[in-house]
């Protein structure tokens, strides 16, 4: 539920409940965003410098 | 034939003994896929659910294996924001579990509502005033961060791992994990509790309803620290059965023992929490509310006071004097026992709080109601157990799940081999020895 769903109430419930959902969503987002990208540019770069 | 896809220095079976391995467990999981479809096609009237038990045996078998499933955020909050470095020998099967028994729950979940098509219902048209939407939240997201915790094991699958991509796309995982993991203590911290609040806050079932801390009752509290005590233990449990099956060392020992004394320490100030918790609710909730504790455990043919001692007694106090003690963590039966007792004390617990409070009989004209689920309740209920042991097999067999396995189980290789399956990893050559008798 976004607010612009016709659901949408601008009281502390919805803003604490669906604001932890997005803020878990986006740093999960942020994070894998950010491992892809990194990956494809070193796949590009040929880096291979790592062992895990 | 499928020797190159195995990880380097380990040893495996024969591929026709997994495959007949795999078929065995996969005729039970077919047979739960049956009553699954039998479930979604004709609907929940397949159930033994009536009007007293609109939570019934699923909803335990959830609420079970999300609490031994706490194994995985535990163990991940101890390797990633805590530091120690000696849980690096069971992390991955940690994740592995949790990432079994996260992707079950929801799968239980799925069959529970009935109308699966409309799963999604509860994203969009959230109930914000319910402790259940917080729960599906939180589960749904923390089962994106086991996905994300496991991807990068698969990705270390020998030919994935050829690829630059993929390769470099699991050392990024990796090196960012704490984030995904401290997003995943975040998570399981509230659902856990949601889980305990849901019977926390029903104020009509003295058998469950507690005082508590504004809108979260003891019980919130309690789930939470009952799935980091208790998990670890099944992490552990699994790990030894897994050993025992493959008759293999697969985890280093000071791994098992450090994990297991934090969790025996979890379990004794778990349970002496749970003790007073108790004794108030006993002596000054439920009274208030009309009720003794003896209206709870009496004239009835399953939940007599023995369950309360069981749970507390046997599979707490129990467990926790074992698993802090040195010597009783050092004895491998005692160990046994310990984990044992644990998981079972905490799906007893999950048992009471979802079963007995339906049971209770709370109007005059109520009596006790005891269920027994059908055979599709049933056969649906071992069907993610099923899901589990393939996965299990499946990651064994063709992921470096254990990466001490290879230094714990040296082989020697023949020369022939050396190309095949058995190949060292360069910087473990000098580490190999010639293998026992």
């Amino acid at each position: 539920m976004f607010p612009f769903s016709f659901e949408w109430i601008w009281d502390m419930d919805h803003v604490v409940f669906m604001g932890g959902l997005w803020y878990a969503l986006t740093i999960l987002g942020i994070g894998m965003t950010y491992c892809i990208i990194k990956a494809a540019i070193d796949a590009c770069r040929g880096n291979d410098e790592h062992h895990h | 034939m499928d020797s190159a896809l195995i990880p380097r220095g380990v040893k495996r079976c024969s591929l026709w003994q997994f495959l007949l391995f795999i078929s065995v467990v996969g005729a039970v999981l077919l047979w739960g896929v049956y009553a699954m479809l039998l479930c979604w096609i004709k609907g929940l009237n397949q159930t033994n659910m009536n009007d007293y038990y609109g939570f019934a045996i699923w909803i335990w078998a959830d609420l079970a294996v999300i609490a031994v499933g706490g194994g995985a955020f535990f163990t991940g909050l101890l390797r990633y924001i805590f530091g120690k470095d000696e849980l690096k020998s069971i992390i991955n099967y940690a994740v592995l579990i949790g990432f079994i028994c996260y992707s079950s729950a929801l799968l239980i979940l799925a069959y529970d509502i009935g109308q699966p098509l409309r799963g999604w219902f509860i994203f969009w048209h959230a109930n914000v005033h319910s402790m259940l939407t917080e729960v599906a939240f939180c589960l749904s997201c923390y089962f994106g961060v086991l996905t994300i915790e496991f991807i990068p094991l698969i990705l270390e699958n020998r030919q994935i791992d050829r690829v630059p991509f993929f390769h470099h796309l699991s050392h990024n995982m990796h090196e960012i994990m704490a984030v995904f993991a401290a997003t995943g203590v975040f998570l399981s911290f509230f659902h856990q509790g949601s889980l305990g609040g849901v019977a926390g806050v029903l104020f009509g079932r003295p058998f469950a309803f507690r005082e508590g801390i504004l809108i979260w009752p003891w019980t919130f509290f309690l789930f939470t620290w009952s799935a980091a005590a208790c998990g670890p233990c099944f992490t552990i449990l699994i790990t030894k059965i897994t050993e025992t099956v493959t008759r293999k060392k697969l985890v280093k020992d000071s791994a098992i023992e450090l994990l297991a004394k934090i969790s025996g320490w979890m379990i004794l100030t778990y349970i002496i929490a749970k003790t007073i918790d108790t004794w108030y609710w006993a002596t000054v909730t439920a009274p208030s509310l009309g009720q003794t504790l003896m209206d709870f455990y009496s004239n009835n043919p399953l939940y007599g006071i023995w369950i309360l001692f069981a749970e507390i007694v046997i599979c707490g106090f129990v467990p926790a004097a074992i698993l802090i003690t040195k010597k009783g963590r050092k004895n491998s039966v005692a160990l046994w026992i310990a984990v044992i007792l644990a998981v079972v004390g905490v799906c007893i617990n999950r048992w009471v709080m979802v079963l007995q409070v339906m049971a209770v009989p709370v109007m005059s004209f109520d009596y006790w109601a005891m269920y027994f689920p059908s055979w599709q309740e049933i056969a649906t209920t071992i069907l993610p157990v099923a899901y589990g042991i393939i996965l299990v097999g499946l990651a064994h067999r063709y992921l470096p799940v254990f990466p001490d396995e290879s230094e714990l189980n040296p082989i020697e290789t023949l020369p022939a081999e050396e190309e095949e399956t058995v190949e060292p990893p360069v910087d473990l050559e000098q580490e190999l020895k010639p293998a026992g008798a």
